[in-house]
């Protein structure tokens, strides 16, 4: 019963991040990447893997750590042990993805304020054991890299008419140049919050629903 | 660690406020922890990092340099020109006082032109290009943007638009390249302009200019002092 | 002085760090919905990117030439600390000052502006002088995207506006609309 009951904790702690705390579309977190290297999927694609290693390393060692650090020193500390996982990221991908890392450019040093990371070792991994925290950190990446996917799908689609550079609709197609353009990310992800809301409202309308039927 | 002993640490920390000592000792270990990490890293990418540097010069200096095979780094310092020190260790960019262009020669070691760096404000941004000029003829044989944030679909046709790149097959520089018209081309100093990117065109002219006014007569001299082989090929 | 005057207006209005880069827009959505208050953040964070021109310039010219690793973290922790040590000093110092911009010194240290800021300049790599224009303009750019945004959220709120589009949605719109109207901007100094 209780290797049940644990096994659904775990799965719990990886799926919200996915959906229920999906930290771009209920948190709002990490706005800055979410709009800037989505013109293309790639990029996001690149910035999303890149964020989820950064954000599983860090998790992995804050929660090692979670004894020996001060409370007063924990966020100088965490940001160190950020910011060197960035830095190495940073490195390996001007080593091995030139490409990648010339249209990424200052972004991926950005990672290191994404308010993501930072949250997460402060809510999560600097209270739970290694396990629990990876799983989380793998969890929320995922659901990191899945926004980046749905914002920057749709912006390379309409904004180039390819998708991972492969040409979807031939010549005669007259690309949306503005959905590559800075406001592009702006609509894109305002309309795609937008249905966020609009998804919650409508499983929040049919629970009450629900709740009345069965209470007459 | 046994979990007792975790016990007492936690209720340590949680309990009593820690010691100054202890909070520089822990910041100092996670400091000399990371710098261990990044030196590491940094050791093992770095001839990486190098080699693409310099696979991605290479290839923009044999595009806007026809044929050409091999090339040498050299580099303005006090209004000097001289080959630039190839020492592995130091790093391929310029110092802030210092310009760095490119000579390149065929099989037959023979100088084909030089290919000299320049930037200039466009529409966006900075657009940042490399072209190849050949000093005997006095013409630009190549040109290619290494760095735009021009817009899509129109600015960025400056090194998206084959028609555009015809331009620098053979354009004279003297007495001075002048933007015209699409199709109004008549004398070789001058360049079509794109329809709808106007100002990109004519950033890049700028930027044409201004850097042969710094290279030209640098260049002229060079080449005597020096007495290379020049190809004949072109003449 | 034309290079000066280019490197500011670009940071400013052709390549506005909130509007086209996305950089601090934390602030940007969550504190801009009272015009004077959005005033004062910019002012803040015109304030915190000086520091960080004179950080950067010093650490990139004395200390990154030989450990070009630390960036990032000489960076951050340079540029927290230095506004930390202002802080206290403006408290002592000019206490108005301190009252009008204090409260937001530590919101905005850690922001992506500042932080974007450092690694754009030393990317481009500009001096001292060119370090603090773009400085400038880049916080200026801030300020004028705060106000504006802040400006239009104050007038929404006399309109009738769906429930679901309230909040962040909204002022992403809000927001993309502005970054079309600064795009007139560009080719601003190419004629």
């Amino acid at each position: 019963m209780s290797d049940l009951a644990d096994s659904n904790k775990r799965a719990e702690e990886f799926l919200k991040g996915l959906w229920k705390e999906n930290p771009v579309f209920v948190a709002v977190l990490g706005m800055c990447p979410a709009l800037a290297v989505t013109n293309t999927a790639i990029n996001s694609l690149a910035m999303g893997l890149a964020t989820t290693f950064v954000l599983v390393s860090s998790s992995i060692l804050v929660s090692l750590l979670k004894s020996v650090i001060p409370k007063q020193v924990r966020i100088t500390t965490y940001i160190i042990i950020i910011a060197t996982f960035v830095t190495v990221v940073d490195f390996l991908l001007a080593a091995y993805t030139p490409g990648v890392h010339k249209e990424l450019g200052a972004f991926i040093a950005l990672i290191v304020v994404n308010c993501l990371i930072l949250g997460r070792q402060e809510a999560f991994a600097s209270k739970n054991t290694v396990g629990l925290s990876i799983l989380d950190a793998l969890g929320m990446s995922a659901g990191f890299t899945f926004a980046m996917l749905c914002i920057g799908i749709p912006r390379e689609i309409l904004g180039s008419g390819s998708l991972f550079d492969i040409s979807l609709f031939g010549a005669g197609f007259e690309p949306w140049i503005v959905m590559i353009l800075p406001p592009g990310g702006f609509f894109m992800l305002g309309f795609l919050l937008l249905g966020f809301n609009w998804h919650a409202k409508r499983s929040k309308e049919r629970a009450l629903l629900k709740q009345t039927v069965e209470t007459t | 660690m046994s979990d007792e002993q975790k016990n007492t640490t936690i209720q340590h920390t949680a309990e009593k406020e820690p010691s100054s000592f202890k909070l520089v000792f822990t910041l100092g270990i996670a400091g000399l922890l990371s710098g261990i990490i990044l030196v590491g890293t940094f050791i093992y990418t770095k001839p990486l990092i190098q080699a693409n540097k310099k696979a991605a010069t290479q290839r923009a200096i044999f595009k806007v340099l026809p044929d050409c095979t091999t090339y040498s780094t050299l580099v303005l310092k006090d209004s000097q020109l001289a080959l630039k020190a190839t020492d592995e260790n130091k790093k391929e960019e310029a110092d802030k006082d210092e310009l760095l262009i490119y000579a390149g020669f065929n099989a037959e070691e023979e100088l084909i032109g030089f290919a000299i760096p320049g930037s200039e404000p466009g529409f966006q941004d900075v657009i940042g290009a490399l072209f190849g000029y050949d000093a005997i003829n006095k013409i630009i044989i190549g040109f290619e943007v290494l760095e735009s944030k021009e817009t899509p679909g129109l600015g960025d046709k400056i090194f998206k638009d084959a028609d555009f790149q015809t331009n620098f097959k053979a354009l004279a520089v003297a007495p001075e390249i002048i933007a015209v018209k699409p199709g109004m081309k008549q004398n070789p100093n001058e360049v079509e302009t794109i329809t709808g990117a106007t100002i990109s065109s004519k950033a890049i002219v700028r930027l044409l200019n201004e850097t042969m006014d710094i290279w030209e007569a640098t260049l002229d001299v060079y080449i005597k002092d020096n007495e290379l082989k020049v190809s004949d090929k072109n003449e | 002085m034309d290079n000066l005057i280019w490197i500011f207006i670009s940071a400013l209005l052709i390549n506005n760090f909130t509007l086209s880069y996305f950089l601090g827009l934390c602030p940007f959505l969550g504190v801009s919905s009272k015009l004077e208050t959005a005033f004062r953040l910019g002012l803040a964070n015109i304030f915190v990117m000086l520091i960080t021109a004179v950080c950067s310039y010093v650490l990139n010219t004395w200390v990154l030439i030989y450990a070009p690793y630390l960036r990032l973290i000489s960076f951050i922790i340079v540029i927290a600390s230095s506004v930390q040590f202002v802080e206290m000093a403006l408290k002592k110092l000019s206490p108005d000052l301190f009252r009008a911009l204090g409260i937001f010194l530590p919101l905005i240290t850690t922001n992506c502006a500042i932080l974007g800021l450092a690694l754009f300049s030393t990317n481009k790599g500009y001096g001292f002088v060119e370090g603090m224009v773009y400085a400038l303009g880049a916080g200026g750019g801030v300020t004028l995207a705060l106000v504006l945004l802040a400006g239009i959220r104050e007038e929404t709120r006399v309109l009738n506006i769906p429930n679901l589009m309230q909040g962040t949605a909204l002022n992403l719109i809000i927001a993309g609309i502005l970054s079309m109207a600064f795009m007139g901007f560009a080719g601003l100094f190419s004629t």
